[in-house]
């Protein structure tokens, strides 16, 4: 009898093993970080500093990995997530990423945030062949698999988005006179540099730029000027506060243009609501996550499951906040990418399985957005939808649209 | 109480430090030498990587106690001249392929010329004043590395990536090994020169100066050619230092200069006792571990922990490492009766 159990047992067993993937009877392969019982996972994280507040991001990946650990982990195996604080640091950046790599030995580093700190360790984390997977940044140089075959973007690049917009502009505004106010950092000049090579021969559309420092107190000349120069659309490539002032600074001069804010300030919390509803009606943005605050999405089976989330393991965080649900998509796409490394849980195979993504979609994209990742392809999100500001929330409208140049 | 006794208790900005207690004993010194080089044949490349940090901001904290612990004057402008260091040597190596280790006297020399230059208007300036508008020239710093005028040169925002060196020779070394030998070398060249400056003629002008401006330039001390000296001197070994960070790191970025990284190296300074030249480096410890720390025992309050453990330093001990050094050192003659 035991022997026919145990038997039936282990041709079931093989079966399954093989039915679910032929990987699976790959003898079991590990790198630093990695054994039978866990997997390391490093972070870095702006906790405190000037961009404390994306501290959030890193927080509700700690959570959102408890809850997969409390689920028995992934192929029974439970995430160590280790985050350290890097103030938002070039330098400390460095010293944390050695940390990690160094002294606490994880697998790969995992959507440490901010352009400049993942500058500073890219060179690093290549020259060790230790992944730097899904990078917290909308610079568009993380897509070079050529050069850095280690480091992978997740969200759409800065860069994609202007494209969006250049092309909706183009169909829907050709002959407009635009004009640009943006941060003087890296965040605005990619927009910039996307919004003119998307134009190509119409960039004469552009009529006006302007750029602002983080210190300035008001913004309110720039956009004065932009209406004496006679544009009717209006691109706002500014963060929130900015954004805010903005908007309400239009109305009060009564200048009426077609108005577009970046994704980052598209938040109905932080920006539209503090700039008056009424002067914000028309707006456009663009978007590839859900809203938690939007009740479009209150019966979405894939929002339910990101807010009892929240509910329960990270009860202190804020749903309606945009980065609780970066963090919680993020963290779902490393879990996805661990789950198809099976028991090759070599940084080689983590590469190959992250730039093998195909049609994957975390519960927090709108729907139809997709996460599609090649050997030659490592932005793993590329498309936005356009949408309108109408009454207190986002319409989405139109098609989903691809940042590519090229399609 | 008899107005002797009143002038006598009046503590001056900076306390006056004896010529010997600028610095450690002889064989203090060598011992820490022999540490700091049998060390990193026994720890991880990590560490090494934390000692070479360590030694870096250990000149540029020291550069800021000649200022102000030597001459009495205030800067939290250090970062500026720690990112002109920085950008001179990674813009070198990068732009015009310049050997790494040319880069770093030209990198002082050109933080010298800055630092000389910018201690003329500050002439008239003094004590706050003078904090502040270094203050200001560090936060004007980042946004003029950012100047689209520069960024052929400086990379903009972006910043650029330094290629670090390997150990020359053939000597069979990892990178950060050989880093670390090497900013050794140059830091204990730089502390012999700072300890030899500081009790040279310049020093004991500087000494005057800070004590008191007016009978110093009663003695016949040229008051304004020290005081600028004193800029440049301290600007040029930062610059160096930034230098060494660049190499280091191995990026250079406007956001990597800003001014908590001054206020930072000012932190340093006092935490490893004003105007004692070996806290420099029990500062510099102290601003690259305690923020560990603190991490470690709150994430979401680790600036709070931090300025606690601040506090609780500055409290306990008001004029810093040198205090429990003074301590050691009387107790352990204590002991040799």
């Amino acid at each position: 009898m035991h022997f026919r159990h145990s038997l039936h047992a282990a041709v079931l067993a093989a079966a399954i093993a093989g039915f679910v993937s032929s990987t699976a009877f790959a003898q079991k392969k590990y790198d630093n970080g990695v054994t039978d019982t866990e997997i390391r996972i490093g972070n870095i994280m702006p906790y405190s500093g000037p961009a404390s507040a994306y501290g959030v991001i890193g927080k509700t990946e700690a959570a959102y990995f408890n809850k997969i650990n409390a689920e028995g982990g992934i192929n029974g195996r439970k995430i160590n997530f280790i985050s350290y604080d890097d103030a938002y640091s070039p330098p400390k950046a460095v010293e944390q990423a050695r940390r990690l790599v160094e002294n606490d030995e994880v697998l790969l580093i995992f959507n440490s945030l901010g352009t400049p700190s993942n500058s500073a360790i890219e060179k690093y984390m290549n020259a060790k062949k230790v992944p730097q997977l899904f990078v917290a940044t909308g610079a568009s140089k993380w897509n070079n698999p050529m050069d850095f075959p280690w480091t992978m973007g997740w969200q759409p690049s800065y860069q994609a988005e202007a494209h969006i917009y250049a092309a909706y502009l183009l169909k829907e505004k050709p002959g407009g006179k635009i004009a640009v106010l943006f941060q003087d950092d890296d965040f605005g000049k990619d927009y910039i540099k996307g919004l003119k090579d998307a134009l190509g021969p119409q960039a004469s559309m552009i009529v006006a730029v302007e750029s602002y420092e983080t210190s300035e107190p008001s913004i309110d000349d720039h956009i004065v000027k932009f209406k004496a120069a006679g544009a009717d659309v209006f691109l706002s490539v500014t963060t929130p506060k900015f954004a805010a002032q903005a908007i309400k600074r239009a109305a009060e001069i009564d200048w009426h243009p077609l108005q577009i804010v970046v994704n980052v300030s598209s938040s109905v919390g932080a920006v539209m609501k503090p700039a008056g509803f009424e002067n914000s009606q028309g707006i456009l943005s663009a978007n590839y996550a859900k809203d938690a605050a939007d009740p479009q999405w209150d019966n979405d089976p894939g929002m339910k499951k990101f807010v009892d989330f929240m509910a329960q393991y990270y009860a202190d965080g804020n749903k309606l906040d945009a980065a609780t649900v970066f963090g919680y998509g993020a963290a779902q796409t490393l879990v996805q990418v661990l789950k198809h490394c099976g028991d090759d849980l070599t940084r080689d195979n983590v590469m190959k399985q992250a730039a093998s993504l195909k049609d994957f979609q975390p519960d927090t994209l709108l729907p139809g957005i997709t996460i599609n990742t090649s050997p030659a392809d490592f932005a793993p999100i590329k498309q936005l939808q356009m949408m309108r500001f109408k009454g207190e929330k986002w319409d989405m409208f139109g098609d989903i649209m691809s940042g590519d140049l090229t399609h | 109480m008899s107005a002797v006794e009143d002038v006598a208790t009046q503590a001056p900005a900076v306390e006056a430090v004896p010529k010997r207690a600028m610095t450690l004993g002889a064989g203090t010194s060598l011992m820490v030498l022999a540490l700091l080089l049998i060390v990193p044949l026994f720890v991880k490349n990590f560490i090494i990587f934390q000692m070479t940090m360590l030694l870096i901001y250990g000149v540029a904290v020291l550069a800021l106690n000649i200022l102000t612990g030597g001459s009495g004057q205030f800067s939290l402008g250090q970062s500026a001249f720690y990112a002109i260091g920085a950008y001179t040597s990674a813009i070198l190596m990068e732009q015009y392929d310049v050997n790494y280790a040319l880069t770093l006297p030209v990198a002082g020399v050109v933080c010298f010329a800055a630092g000389f230059l910018f201690g003329q208007p500050a002439l008239r300036l003094s004590g706050v004043y003078l904090a502040l508008a270094t203050f200001a020239l560090a936060t004007a710093m980042p946004q003029l590395l950012k100047l689209g005028y520069f960024e052929k040169w400086t990379g903009g925002v972006q910043g650029l990536v330094v290629t670090k060196p390997d150990a020359p020779f053939g000597l069979h070394m990892s990178q950060d090994v050989w880093l670390y030998y090497f900013t050794l070398v140059i830091t204990v060249a730089i502390y012999i020169f700072s300890v030899n400056l500081l009790r040279s003629r310049s020093g004991r002008a500087f000494t005057a100066i800070r004590d008191n401006e007016i009978a110093a330039s009663a003695m016949g001390v040229d008051v304004a050619l020290y005081k600028t000296l004193a800029f440049g001197v301290s600007a040029g070994i930062t610059g160096v230092a930034g230098g060494l960070g660049a190499i280091a790191v191995q990026f250079v970025a406007p956001d990597s200069y800003t001014i908590n990284f001054a206020i930072a190296l000012f932190l340093g300074m006092v935490v490893g006792g004003v105007g004692w030249l070996p806290g420099s480096f029990i500062g510099s410890a102290f601003i690259i571990f305690v923020p560990n720390i603190a991490e470690n025992i709150s994430k979401g309050l680790s600036g709070a922990v931090f300025g606690v453990l601040l506090f609780l330093v500055i409290f306990l001990m008001p004029h810093g490492a040198r205090q429990i050094a003074v301590v050691g050192q009387q107790l352990l003659g204590r002991l040799r009766k």
